[in-house]
């Protein structure tokens, strides 16, 4: 299944900073994790998360931080914070309230009869 | 084996690096990002080469990534408001042509202007006060065409000129009257913001476009007055060469060199910004970073100073003066969160800033308080309340950059929030300046 494009902006930040909200990550875990939570369906061209990140730093919703580990290669590594967090709950209400009001036109008439018997 | 990667990799970091939004740390993050992905890869069982190969083409094409680090760091090539390569190429050498054209018009309608109000021979209250309108359509005219602005656009972008040069020449003012006086002095300000609508292409709502006009508007002084020091340079030259001929005929060159020139520079030190960027890109940071702590210092000796042996009575010089001081610290704030990266900690320049923001501050508070004893005694004049009502535009801005200012300082907020705070600001700037030229005298009775 093709995603539309519009819809996967839209959807990345929040998606991004629910992840983050796990705990801190870094750039190529959080897209395995997009990729995860989406079955493979949400495909992001991965350079393309980097700018996303830079601008949630901009807008002090992450911090950041360049890490080595022991054993392992030098990473930057993101983290939420609680300006972030505060809007990742208002994105929350925004994507609740979208889904909500699709959840109740589906429900109306089923338009997937194909899905089913294909 | 491992050699060649290696070469593939450190040819790839070359090739993103080239989009000039991308830097080093930047390609440092996409590499390691790079290497986990074909470290996956490789464990998965494709070979170095392959692996190589997927991991990049999963990267995303190179010219739309560093289209998408450009629109995120647009402080860091602002300049190409078109994006692009092929955009680049073409456009200093048919701007320079534009921009020339543009100049040579400012030029000649001042001189027309000048002849038919015999300035500076006959006092020609008529010239000065209309003085920002021979030159700044011209500037407008010029982003217009840059921009390639709609129709429409167009006609918006026209609007406040054509309002501003029916208003000030239809009013009647009387002779001396010092409401004049202050539209002369407001009008430019006003006009100056009436160019900031087709330099941003019409997205005058834009926050990043603000900051962009205002970035624009600190390296088109600073380009300015290079222009004026070396116009001064030769001005002086050449009376020295003619003043065999006579003191008369220097001061008749002067006449014709001196109007046209600048308002020819005008237009050329806007093309000189967006064309050769780089070259006060450097010297931008370097200058608010100078001027910064001293404009601190200054202002904190002059608070302790009024402090110690009071306050005194403000008259009007003093106040023009102190007026003066806090609108360039404003300025110099602006200039200095616009060079300002956005992801930066608070440093020592942020707290130097709030010294001077605190310092500012408390200076206006203490001309607001003396000016507010004169409205007192002697009531309302244009000229106290034209200072009234920028004292206390002025009060507001400060007030609120102040408490950001703090916050910064504290790691509360990011400068994010103080940039979008002084961009929210800016058109209570224009409004207020637009409203001394149109409302002001009318409630005076243009006295």
């Amino acid at each position: 299944m093709h995603i539309d494009k519009d819809l996967v902006a839209a959807s990345a930040t929040p998606l991004v900073l629910a992840i983050l909200s796990e705990g801190e990550s870094y750039g190529y875990a959080i897209l395995n994790r997009v990729r995860e939570l989406s079955g493979g369906e949400l495909e992001w061209t991965d350079g393309m998360l980097y700018p996303l990140l830079h601008r949630l730093h901009r807008y002090g919703y992450v911090t950041t931080e360049w890490r080595s580990p022991p054993e392992g290669r030098r990473r930057r590594y993101y983290a939420i914070t609680d300006a972030g967090r505060s809007a990742l709950v208002e994105y929350q209400r925004q994507w609740d309230a979208v889904s909500r009001a699709l959840d109740d036109m589906w429900s109306r008439f089923d338009l997937r009869p194909a899905i089913g018997g294909a | 084996m491992a050699g060649s990667i290696e070469s593939h990799i450190a040819e790839w970091r070359t090739y993103v690096r080239q989009g000039r939004a991308v830097e080093g740390p930047d390609v440092d993050e996409l590499e390691a990002h790079l290497r986990d992905q074909m470290a996956d890869l490789g464990a998965a069982g494709l070979t170095d080469d392959e692996a190589f190969l997927v991991a990049v083409k999963r990267m995303g094409h190179v010219d739309a990534l560093s289209r998408e680090f450009a629109l995120e760091h647009s402080d860091r090539l602002w300049k190409q408001l078109v994006l692009g390569s092929s955009a680049e190429t073409e456009r200093p050498a048919t701007h320079l042509v534009e921009a020339l054209v543009f100049a040579t018009a400012a030029a000649i309608l001042i001189q027309l202007a000048r002849l038919s109000s015999g300035w500076p021979d006959k006092e020609s209250s008529f010239f000065l006060r209309n003085v920002s309108l021979f030159v700044l359509p011209f500037l407008a005219g010029y982003f217009a065409r840059g921009r390639r602005l709609s129709r429409r656009q167009g006609l918006l972008m026209i609007a406040p000129f054509v309002v501003a040069a029916l208003v000030v020449n239809l009013y009647p003012f009387g002779p001396g009257s010092s409401t004049e006086l202050l539209v002369a002095l407001h009008l430019p300000i006003a006009m100056w913001f009436a160019v900031a609508f087709p330099y941003m292409g019409g997205a005058w709502r834009s926050h990043e476009r603000r900051m962009d006009y205002v970035r624009f508007t600190g390296e088109w002084f600073i380009y300015f007055v290079l222009i004026a020091l070396g116009g001064g340079v030769l001005i002086g030259l050449t009376s020295m060469l003619l003043q065999p001929l006579g003191q008369h005929v220097v001061e008749q060159v002067l006449t014709w060199v001196i109007p046209s020139g600048a308002a020819g520079a005008v237009i050329v030190a806007a093309w000189l910004v967006e064309a050769k960027q780089s070259v006060v890109e450097n010297m931008a940071p370097v200058l608010t970073m100078v001027f910064t702590p001293l404009f601190a210092a200054v202002l904190a000796a002059s608070v302790v100073i009024y402090a110690v042996s009071g306050v005194g009575e403000f008259d009007r010089d003093r106040l023009g003066m102190f007026d003066a001081l806090l609108i360039v610290v404003l300025a110099l704030l602006l200039y200095g969160l616009s060079a300002r990266q956005g992801t930066q900690r608070a440093g020592l320049m942020d707290t130097m800033q709030l010294v001077a923001v605190a310092g500012a501050l408390i200076l206006d508070l203490m001309v607001l308080g003396s000016m507010l004893g004169r409205i007192g005694d002697l009531g309302f004049t244009p000229n106290r309340v034209a200072a009234l009502g920028l004292n206390l535009v002025l009060l507001a801005n400060l007030v609120w950059a102040a408490w950001l200012s703090i916050r910064l300082v504290a790691g509360r907020v990011t400068v994010h929030r103080l940039q979008r705070w002084q961009t929210m600001y800016l058109p209570v700037f224009a409004i207020w300046a637009a409203a001394v030229v149109v409302v002001l005298p009318p409630l005076f009775s243009f006295a």
